[in-house]
């Protein structure tokens, strides 16, 4: 058994790098490949050359990270399968789907107009390699379409029922998978943030270009940050929205990933929302005697407004859920011991099904058993928990993380609208005439800030996905399958190996990837 | 469901045929940039191939998925990692800052163009080889059941290999290496071929031609034999009605006789291939189009031999270690909603390889020259 437990610690390691490692180039490639295509229609529309070469500067660097996000996709992809074999047979009837469909209308329309985009413009026509840009961007936000569809489903399971005798679930309705409300919800959220990312990449790059004076590229600077400036903008307030309602749908859905996500260990009606508080970030608090988080700052009725939108609304805590409550309705939610009961008598059930089939049992008899199966699917997944504090998601990181997250993003929101202020004050300095004059819009202060909040828009997006990923906790799928039954029966030590070969090998890329990026813009628009 | 197998299978040639197309630097010199940049404009077609045959046989063949890819580990792995470090080499290799320096960047793309194919045709050999793996699904159940549990120690896990290798057991069985290496030859033709018609350098497609014979021989003297092989050995015959696999003396000969289609098929691929490998070699004027017959020859041939590992009721991913854990059609697709799902989907092809075929028309009308390579804006 400790076997084991090392082996599902190295296998959700392993996918844990691979997918931290591929979001780091993603975001950029959906959102600098939607500033970029907006750039190229500048410069179809205008015919104006300025426009052709500033798209072109930002398309290679586009095409430095486009690389990189392919490479470690495929690792993921396969790691499903590698890593985790049993719950890619238990739900692959339906998660395997969007996967297919992801190639086949994403990927294959983003590898084919990439390669015009990059090596098309003296080939093909102005119209043409236009369409090809924004097709290059729409084939990876639509695979982005479907991979979320993948994930939202895992987190909130629809569209499917379990088949006993196949020994796995099968999908019902397409439409309830590939629409999940909780789908569409994932996406805006995940691709608008992409956008901010873009936007604060496009910024920071062009601050640089204003600190260093460089003439060459000061026209190019100064309007792609006003590109940046006004996506960006647009693009935090987008974020803001759509993970208010993230958070909303997590209340429904995944109420231990909230409560986790707030450090509520004990809540109630009017719940206050946590502005910050002291949660040790090395150690799992001590819910069970704890009231609350010490040091707590905390807005009235906020996570009520959040989680309910209703201000008295009952949100419940993590000792709530596991002891069991009545919501509001009247409606019973089982205690975490009686659902890890239910979930025994499941397997049961399931086990006695199947060995009665084999042995060619009477209907009668296998009827029964299926009632039971039935009656008690819904909490199969509890089957397999052991002890109900592996119903706890790792706390710190939840809460902690989605601080930074919200933290950076509101700090994005003000910074834009404060360019957006600058560029306004100064409308006049876009004239081409003052671009000569030492008359600078923006401070080397706000300048430097700029490039200080590259690295801070990563941090905040993958903090995105710690919440989203720590926070489902013990779960592969939701109330279905924990990660100790979703893993595949590869050696520990394989899987570590695999590990350290992958981190060396990303990491190694990964630096090579920054220099040449630092050297590419160093250059500049100067020809190779 | 016929008809999203068909469309399947046909993807899983296509990594192979892009594949081929991708590596094999037949000349290896100062022309060596232009071939990059030749098939660096195709690279990103057969990675998505490769994805979207993994895609496409999760969610038609779950079960084969999770046991291969779970379980032959450092197979796929191996094959991945390949992958991963070509994806890159392309785009930084000539980059300043790249910190390497081109050479190893070069390195990887030759890596990944002998092992990429080597072990695929391997992966795609281990359909009739047989491959060591047990299939249990009350794994997942019996394990949490106490009784069982503490007498047996049961892991949940539904399908596991037999042996420690984790898939590289493969490498032992010398069957693998024929066919693995007869693609990767087969590869190489095809990647000259392609050279050929797509740069135009007097020097590369004169030597290209003579190449040639050096990687048809030995792809005729691996593949020929392979062939005898296969239609002569013992196959993993699937009986529908009990769902029983047993061993059936020349299954596949068998097969190809039951579906004569096939065998038709099989035979012009054959021969489509060899006529595109002649025309460059004996033809008296040069046209520069093999490729094309041998592509396609390539894809109906492939096609051709995976339908037999599966069709007629055989068993397409057979288990040397438990007969009965054998993957066949029908034990191992999914549901048959989930098919038809994908079968709607799959009428989106055409038009995929409609708009694929129209870039690739409108990209290669012009010829990749030296003039271009010192003028281009973006260039590997």
């Amino acid at each position: 058994m400790d076997n084991m437990m090392s082996l599902i610690d190295w296998a959700r390691a392993q996918f844990a790098l691979t997918a931290i490692y591929h979001w780091l180039f993603v975001p950029l490639t959906l959102g600098l490949g939607l500033i970029m295509s907006i750039m190229e229609t500048k410069y179809y529309r205008s015919g104006d050359t300025f426009w052709k070469q500033t798209a072109q500067f930002w398309q290679r660097l586009f095409g430095i990270n486009f690389a990189m996000g392919v490479a470690t996709g495929i690792i993921l992809e396969f790691e499903f399968g590698t890593n985790w074999s049993n719950y890619s047979w238990f739900v692959g009837d339906i998660f395997g789907a969007p996967l297919a469909i992801e190639g086949i209308v994403a990927f294959f329309m983003e590898s084919t107009f990439v390669a015009v985009m990059y090596f098309g413009w003296e080939k093909v026509s102005r119209g043409f390699h236009l369409a090809s840009t924004w097709l290059t961007t729409l084939g990876a936000t639509i695979s982005a379409w479907w991979i979320l569809v993948a994930n939202s489903w895992m987190q909130y399971p629809v569209g499917c029922a379990f088949n006993p005798d196949t020994m796995r679930n099968e999908m019902v309705s397409f439409l309830d998978v590939a629409l999940s409300p909780f789908a569409v919800d994932k996406f805006c959220h995940t691709v608008i943030s992409a956008w901010v990312i873009g936007a604060v990449f496009v910024v920071a790059v062009s601050s640089w270009y204003l600190l260093k004076k460089r003439a060459a590229e000061r026209e190019l600077a100064l309007k792609s940050m006003r590109i940046g400036t006004i996506v960006g903008l647009i693009a935090s307030i987008g974020a803001a929205i759509t993970g208010d309602e993230s958070a909303y749908k997590v209340a429904e859905v995944q109420p231990m990933k909230l409560a986790a996500m707030e450090a509520l260990y004990n809540g109630g009606t009017d719940q206050s929302l946590t502005a910050v508080a002291w949660v040790n970030p090395f150690r799992q608090p001590d819910y069970q005697n704890e009231a609350e988080a010490p040091l707590r700052l905390a807005i009235p009725n906020g996570l009520s407004i959040l989680a309910t939108r209703t201000t008295h609304g009952f949100v419940p805590g993590v000792n709530d859920l596991l002891k069991g409550f009545t919501r509001e309705d009247g409606t019973v939610e089982l205690s975490a011991r009686e659902k890890m009961e239910r979930g025994r008598l499941a397997i049961q059930a399931l086990a006695d099904y199947r060995k009665a089939k084999a042995d060619g049992a009477d209907e009668a008899t296998l009827q029964t058993l299926l009632t039971t199966l039935n009656e008690n699917m819904p909490f199969f997944g509890y089957g397999f928990i052991k002890d109900e504090a592996e119903l706890v998601p790792y706390i710190p990181v939840n809460f902690w993380a989605f601080r930074i997250m919200v933290g950076f993003g509101t700090l994005f929101i003000l910074f834009f609208a404060y360019l957006l202020f600058l560029n306004w004050k100064q409308k006049g300095i876009f004239a081409p005439a003052t671009f000569n004059s030492q008359l600078s819009t923006f401070s080397s202060t706000t300048l430097w800030v700029a490039i200080a909040l590259l690295p801070c828009a990563y941090i905040c997006s993958e903090s995105g996905w710690l919440v989203a990923e720590f926070g489902r906790q013990p779960w592969t799928i939701q109330d279905m399958l924990p990660v100790s039954a979703s893993v595949s029966d590869v050696g520990s030590a394989a899987v570590a190996t695999t590990f350290w070969l992958f981190l060396v090998l990303f990491t190694a890329l990964l630096a090579v990837e920054i220099n040449i990026m630092l050297k590419q813009i160093k250059r500049g628009i100067a020809p190779a | 469901m016929v008809s999203l197998l068909g469309a399947l299978l046909v993807f899983m040639m296509f990594v192979q045929g892009g594949n081929s197309m991708i590596f094999s630097l037949g000349a290896t010199d100062a022309e060596r940039r232009m071939l990059i940049n030749s098939t660096g404009r195709k690279w990103e077609l057969t990675f998505t191939t490769l994805v979207t045959f993994g895609g496409a046989a999760f969610a038609a063949f779950p079960l084969f998925y999770s046991t291969s890819f779970g379980g032959a580990y450092w197979l796929w792995m191996l094959i991945l990692l390949t992958f991963v470090v070509q994806a890159v080499s392309y785009e930084f290799q000539h980059k300043k800052g790249n910190l390497l320096g081109a050479r190893p960047f070069q390195f990887c793309l030759q890596l990944n163009g002998i092992l990429g194919p080597l072990l695929i045709g391997g992966a795609v050999a281990t359909f009739f080889e047989g491959s060591n793996f047990i299939v249990a699904k009350n794994n997942l159940v019996d394990s949490q059941l106490p009784a069982l549990d503490s007498q047996l120690q049961i892991t949940p896990v539904i399908s596991s290999w037999a042996n420690a290798s984790h898939g590289l057991d493969a490498l032992l069985c010398p069957w693998v290496w024929v066919l693995g290496f007869a693609v990767v030859f087969l590869t190489r033709i095809l990647g000259i071929l392609y050279f050929m018609n797509n740069v135009e350098d007097e020097n590369i497609r004169s030597r290209g031609s003579v190449r040639l014979v050096g990687q048809a021989v030995p792809f005729l003297i691996l593949f020929v034999p392979y062939l005898i092989h296969l239609l002569l050995k013992e196959g993993y015959a699937y009986d529908p009605a009990t769902g029983i696999i047993s061993m059936e003396p020349m299954k596949y000969l068998h097969n190809l006789m039951a579906l004569w289609p096939l065998a038709l098929l099989l035979v012009i691929g054959i021969v489509l291939v060899l006529y595109g490998i002649a025309v460059e070699i004996f033809g008296r004027k040069r046209n520069n189009i093999g490729i094309w017959p041998a592509g396609i020859g390539t894809v109906l041939t492939v096609l051709v031999l995976l339908l037999l590992a599966g069709w007629n009721d055989t068993a397409f991913y057979p288990s040397t270690a438990d007969l009965q854990s054998s993957l066949t059609i029908q034990n191992a697709s999914s549901s048959e909603f989930t098919l038809s799902t994908m079968a709607y989907v799959s009428l989106l092809i055409p038009f995929v390889l409609a708009y694929i075929a129209y870039c690739w028309r409108a990209m290669d009308r012009k010829k990749i020259t030296s003039q271009e390579m010192a003028d281009a804006h973006h260039s590997y």
